[in-house]
Parts: structure tokens; sequence; C-alpha cells
């Protein structure tokens, strides 16, 4: 299950090595885009030992697997490590820094500058994990880091220590940025037969179905804490804004008004949502606060105005997608209405997704439209304050609904392939490309967060 | 209504000529008289009876309207003994002929009223009566233009027939569904959908609908009439749909 995610099938796999071999070279030769997140910087080779189980309780020996595979995948995911794989590594399970020889690691074939190691036991309905992180190469002081954990052992218990042992490292290593094991991705599924809002761990573990309304669930957007959901019910009453709490597991008031309301945004003081809204007419963005009251029209201008997104650093602007000139295109605005911007040229340009650090829109782009045109629908990057751009997907159908990682290394989004689409994940440089759902229809992804 | 007011005119003025009637018969045995000589050839007793309308539609109620001198004992056949004079509604399912039979002592007459039910029932039938296919069969969706919500000038020929049904049946609610074809992007789509199903709505506003009585929504992308990607499939999705509104 863990590892689903990872592999697509033995058919495409050839095909997705050549998208990310195609995807890797086009970011390569485009490396002005300097993210600030440690992407485009030499990558540290990292080794991951299996951690070495000890105790007698015979619970160990799941806990240890899961534990592994879960540590290696997040470390592999982060995009800022060149992994060593299991099968270049030093055999034998280090369990503490008296059984590990450093030499061993940063030799030939293994070549790796850090090392994380450790031992994992159940004792009395707990587990305890110690896990280190070893300079290879300074044989006086080589400890960076060394963490204890001891908690209640559930089946979700080895997975979550290794989530945040990574996340240990991945600061660290990785400019101090929090690492994402421990983010959710939002995303609409119609697995139920219906379109439901459906919630997942960041590497597409733990799927599961939060709203059950058996209408059209649309839009699913969390809060910044995490603690409410907002999204767009489609039913033949109308077209509305929902919120659900993530704590007491149900809807709570928002008030329902005439008209068509969708594609909802939170403001990253989580004080204030930012939605399109037909009730004079012509669909506009307007703002109200987070319980849905002084409500205020940000936009007027002749057609469609909508997918608006805050900048989460400033939380004092907005992007958003508007008709006004014919086929859409990416605006941005101050939340006041004010400094209006048009961002990309031409082309039929949707669903912007501001970087945590506010120097980037992702969204997705047709850049030649209309019949015969070439080229699709992907996934680009554009720098702000330059407007220039990079495209991350190539050939792999239409992709559309980016939505930036918390850490903003990682960008997840929908693939539609003959009809069918699932949700996909990629570093914001357009590589390691791969599947997250692999049943039914998932749309609309969004990230928390943190 | 009309019908109810005149029953209740008709009624009053049968009362007032009752209590007349009764008034003087009672005056009449109030005053102490010789005895009347017994009648010795008593004048044959009058009849005549009407019904109004003479032709009905099924479910119509009929007034008949009877008159009588010089009779004691009055009868119409399939409705029982009534008074010497009066009026009475009645429910015929069809064609009916009324008889009375007015008694007296010098002997008895006969009168006949026919009413007619009408073949064919009127043309416009009742608001409420209209049925969601009725709706669907009279009331034509109007297509768009890829990523357009202009009225094209054969949307408007549909419009302007949509909208006289529409106000031939003035209590009928309307909702004007948008939709767009599977290509593009779903949240732009829900924006779309809803600016044609505002066109629409405009359209047949300004071709004399009430506002007051449509109601609109976007469906976007979310649902599809057709999905096979071709133009013609593209062009059957990307509509205004009118449905009943209940």
């Amino acid at each position: 299950m863990r590892n689903l995610p990872r592999f697509v099938g033995k058919r495409s796999t050839d095909c997705l090595f050549a998208v990310i071999l195609a995807a890797t070279t086009m970011a390569n030769a485009q490396d002005w885009v300097h993210t600030g997140t440690n992407l485009g910087a030499q990558k540290i080779r990292l080794a991951a030992a299996d951690f070495k189980a000890v105790g007698t309780d015979p619970a160990v020996t799941t806990a240890q697997q899961t534990f592994n595979q879960v540590l290696y995948s997040d470390l592999s995911n982060a995009g800022i490590f060149d992994m060593v794989s299991k099968s270049l590594a030093p055999t034998g399970t280090p369990g503490s820094p008296a059984e590990i020889n450093l030499a061993q690691w940063s030799a030939p074939p293994a070549n790796a500058a850090m090392v994380a190691f450790g031992a994992i036991n159940v004792q009395g309905g707990r587990d305890i994990v110690f896990g280190w992180l070893f300079d290879t190469k300074n044989t006086q002081s080589p400890q960076v880091l060394g963490q204890q954990y001891n908690e209640a052992d559930t089946p979700d218990t080895p997975r979550h220590i290794a989530h945040e042992f990574a996340d240990a490292i991945i600061s660290r290593l990785g400019g101090g940025i929090n690492g994402i094991a421990e983010s959710k991705i939002f995303y609409v599924s119609d697995r139920s037969g219906k379109k439901e809002i459906w919630e997942m761990d960041y590497d597409g573990a733990n799927q599961h179905q939060i709203t059950h309304l058996g209408q059209i669930a649309l839009s699913p957007r969390i809060s910044p804490d995490g603690g409410r959901l907002a999204f767009n019910e489609l039913s033949s009453k109308g077209s509305n804004i929902r919120i659900f709490s993530m704590s007491l597991n149900r809807l709570v008031t928002f008030p329902v008004h005439d008209g068509t309301d969708f594609s909802p945004a939170w403001s990253p003081d989580g004080n204030n949502l930012a939605f399109s809204s037909s009730r004079t007419g012509d669909p506009e963005i307007w703002m109200s606060s987070a319980s849905g009251f002084n409500l205020r029209r940000i936009t007027a201008f002749r057609g469609p105005d909508v997918s608006p997104v805050f900048n989460p650093k400033t939380g004092n602007q907005i992007a958003w997608i508007s008709g006004r000139t014919g086929l859409p295109q990416v605006y941005i605005m101050d939340s006041d209405g004010t400094a209006i911007q048009r961002m990309t040229d031409g082309g039929y340009a949707t669903s912007p997704s501001w970087s945590p650090n506010g120097q980037f829109l992702a969204y997705a782009w047709s850049r030649h439209y209309g019949p015969g045109a070439p080229g699709g629908q992907d996934i680009y990057v554009m720098d702000i304050a330059s407007h220039r751009w990079i495209q991350l997907t190539h050939d792999i159908g239409r992709t559309d609904f980016p939505s930036w990682s918390p850490d903003g290394r990682h960008i997840v989004f929908q693939r539609t392939t003959h009809g069918h689409s699932e949700i996909w994940t990629m570093l914001a440089d357009g590589s390691q490309q791969h599947a997250l759902t692999k049943t039914g229809n998932g749309r609309m992804p969004n990230w928390s967060w943190k | 209504m009309r019908r109810f007011r005149k029953n209740s005119a008709l009624a009053a003025a049968s009362l007032a000529v009752f209590l007349i009637v009764t008034g003087c018969h009672h005056k009449q045995a109030a005053v102490p008289e010789p005895p009347p000589p017994p009648p010795e050839s008593a004048p044959a007793p009058t009849a005549t009876i009407t019904a109004s309308p003479e032709s009905f539609n099924p479910g119509q109620g009929v007034v008949l309207t009877w008159h009588t001198t010089d009779a004691t004992d009055v009868a119409i056949d399939g409705i029982g003994k009534v008074e010497p004079s009066g009026t009475k509604t009645v429910n015929p399912t069809a064609t009916t002929t009324y008889h009375l039979t007015a008694r007296g002592d010098g002997g008895s007459t006969d009168a006949t009223a026919t009413v007619t039910l009408n073949a064919a029932p009127p043309a416009p039938p009742a608001p409420q009566q209209l049925t969601e296919a009725d709706f669907e069969q009279n009331v034509k969706p109007i297509f768009f233009d890829y990523d357009s919500y202009s009225i094209r000038p054969d949307a408007q020929a549909t419009i302007t027939q949509d909208a006289s049904f529409l106000q031939a049946h003035p209590n009928a609610k309307i909702l004007i569904a948008g939709y767009c074809d599977s290509r593009g992007s779903e949240e732009y789509n829900l924006a779309l959908g809803q600016n044609r199903a505002n066109a629409a709505k405009t359209a047949l506003t300004q071709a004399g609908v009430d506002a007051s009585r449509i109601r609109t929504i976007s469906y976007g992308k979310e649902k599809q009439f057709c999905t096979e990607q071709n133009e013609s499939c593209w062009q059957q999705n990307r509509r205004s749909q009118f449905t009943l509104d209940q």
C-alpha cells in the first residue's frame, strides 16, 4: 500500500521514466528559477540504513518493516537528497553509534555523505525509536542529530514516527524548511459513486472519504490551521460554499445566498474567504469573513471571474482567473481589488496556486489554444516579479489544478488521460512525477498549509 | 367564480319570492274570511324550466331554473320533489334532458330542458396541469459557441418560441442550468456555465418572461449530455437547459 504511489504498473513505468527524463532535462535547461528551497542546489548524498529491531515483542517485525519503508520513502520524496539505494548500502543494521562503521558508508559504492540509522523496539504497548544522523566524513564528532521517540503502539505509530524523524532530518539538512511528511492532500473523488471530498497523506497513504452529501462536491480548500474545510456543493438547489469542521467531523453553518457561489480560498490568517459569486449576475470575486458575513465584492468587470487564491506570504494579494478579454487568463490584484495586473499573455490559463514563499504562481496553461494548436494543457510555474515561466509537465495528458506543498518543493496536480483523472505529485522543478491515487477519478487536489 | 356569484343572486331572488309568497299566505291565514267556495273548475298548471348554460364542459355545473303556477306537486325526474319555483345547480356527466312535471287540481303540465355536453374540452389546459414532459417538449434548450455565452441568432429564435410558451403558462417556474463541454478547466467552466444560464435568463426576460419566475444554476462540465470527444458532442454539451422548477 505504501509503495503503491511510487509504482504505476509495469507497463507505464518505462513511459514514466521517459517523461521524468524529459522533464528533468527541460527543467535543467531552464534552471534560472531559483525557488529558494534547495531544489536547484547540489543534492546531499544520504543513506538510510535499515533500523534494527530490538526486544522480544513479535510485533516489532511489522513495525520495523513499516518504519524502514516510510523513512526511506519520505527522504526520497523530499527532493533535496541523492539517496543511496538500498542495494548499494553496506549489509547489517547498526542499531546504535557503537555499532556503525562510518568508513563502510562513506566508501564506494555507497559514497554517503550522511547516514541515518537507529533501532526500533515495541515494549509494553509502546513503540520506542532511537534515531541518529551522522556525518560520515567527520570522524571526530559525527553526530548531526540524535532523536528519541516513545509513543503508544497503534497500527499507524511506526509510520508516524518515521515521518517525524524524516522531517527532522529534512529540516536540519534542508536549510531549516520543515518537511511535509505529515501534511495532507484534500481532493475530489468519485470512488463512492458520487463526487465527494476525500483526504490522504502526502504520499497517497490513508485515503479516506470526508463528505457524504450525495451531491456534487468540488474545489476543496483546507484552512491554514487545518481545522476547517471549505468546498463547493452543487445540486439542483444551487451551488453554495460549505464548511466542514475537521474536529467536529460534520458540516458547520455557513450562510447560503441566492446565486451561484464556488471556488473558495482561505486568507493565510484564516479570517477571510474569497470566492466566486454570481449573486449580482456576472460571476465576480467576493470576500467574506470566515463565517460568511461582511460580504464585499472585489472585482467588477464583465466576464467570468473565478478561482481566487491569496498570496500566502503576505495575505494582501489575490491571484485569480478572469475571462474579461476572452479566453481565461491569470491575473493578480491587491486584496481590495486595486492594482490589477495580467500575468499570462494568451492561450487558456486556469487554476492558479501561489507558492508559500510568495514568489511563484503555479497554474494550468494551454499556451497555443484553438483547433489544431500544438501542445496540450500543462502545469507551468511563473516568477511573479519577472513574469518568466517554465513548463513542468509535458505530453502526459491534460494536467490541471496544481497545488503547492507547504515546503514549496512539491506540486500536486490533476492528470487526465482518456477521460480518466488521477492525482499526481512532482517536485517543483517538474521531476519525480508519480501517481498518488489509482482508484476512481481523483480531481482538484489541495495541499494542506502545514 | 362568476358562476358562483350568479347562483347567489338567483338564490337570493328565489328566497325573496318565497318570503313574499309565504308572507301572503300567512296574512291570509291571519285574517278570518268566509270559507272560499270549493273550486268548480280549477285552472290547469303552467310550467317552464330552463337550463343555463345549455351546453357545458366536463366537470362544469349547470343551473336549472323553473317556474310553475297552479301546481301543488312539482317534481323533476332524477331530482325528485321540488318547490313550485326555484333554482338548482346540477352536475350532469352527459347530455341530459331534465323533465319537470307540475300537477295541480286542474291537471298536470310537463316542461323539459336539455343540456348538451361539449364534445371537445377547451384549448388551453389549466396551468397546474403542465407536466415536466410538456415543458421539455415546448421549451427547447439553446446552444452556444465555444467559450462563449453570447446568444446566437438560432438561439434567439428558440428563445422567442420558448418565451411564448412560458407566457401562456404564467404560473410555471423556470430553472435554467448552464452546461459546458468537457474541454477546459472545471472551475472556469462553472463560471462560464453560469454566464450561459444568465444570458438565457436575460434573453427570456427581454422576450417578456417575468424574471421573478426564473432561477439559474451552473453545472459547468460536471454533467454531460454526450461523452464522446468530437465537435457534435461538444456542441450538445454547450447549452442552457430549461426545466420546470418545482
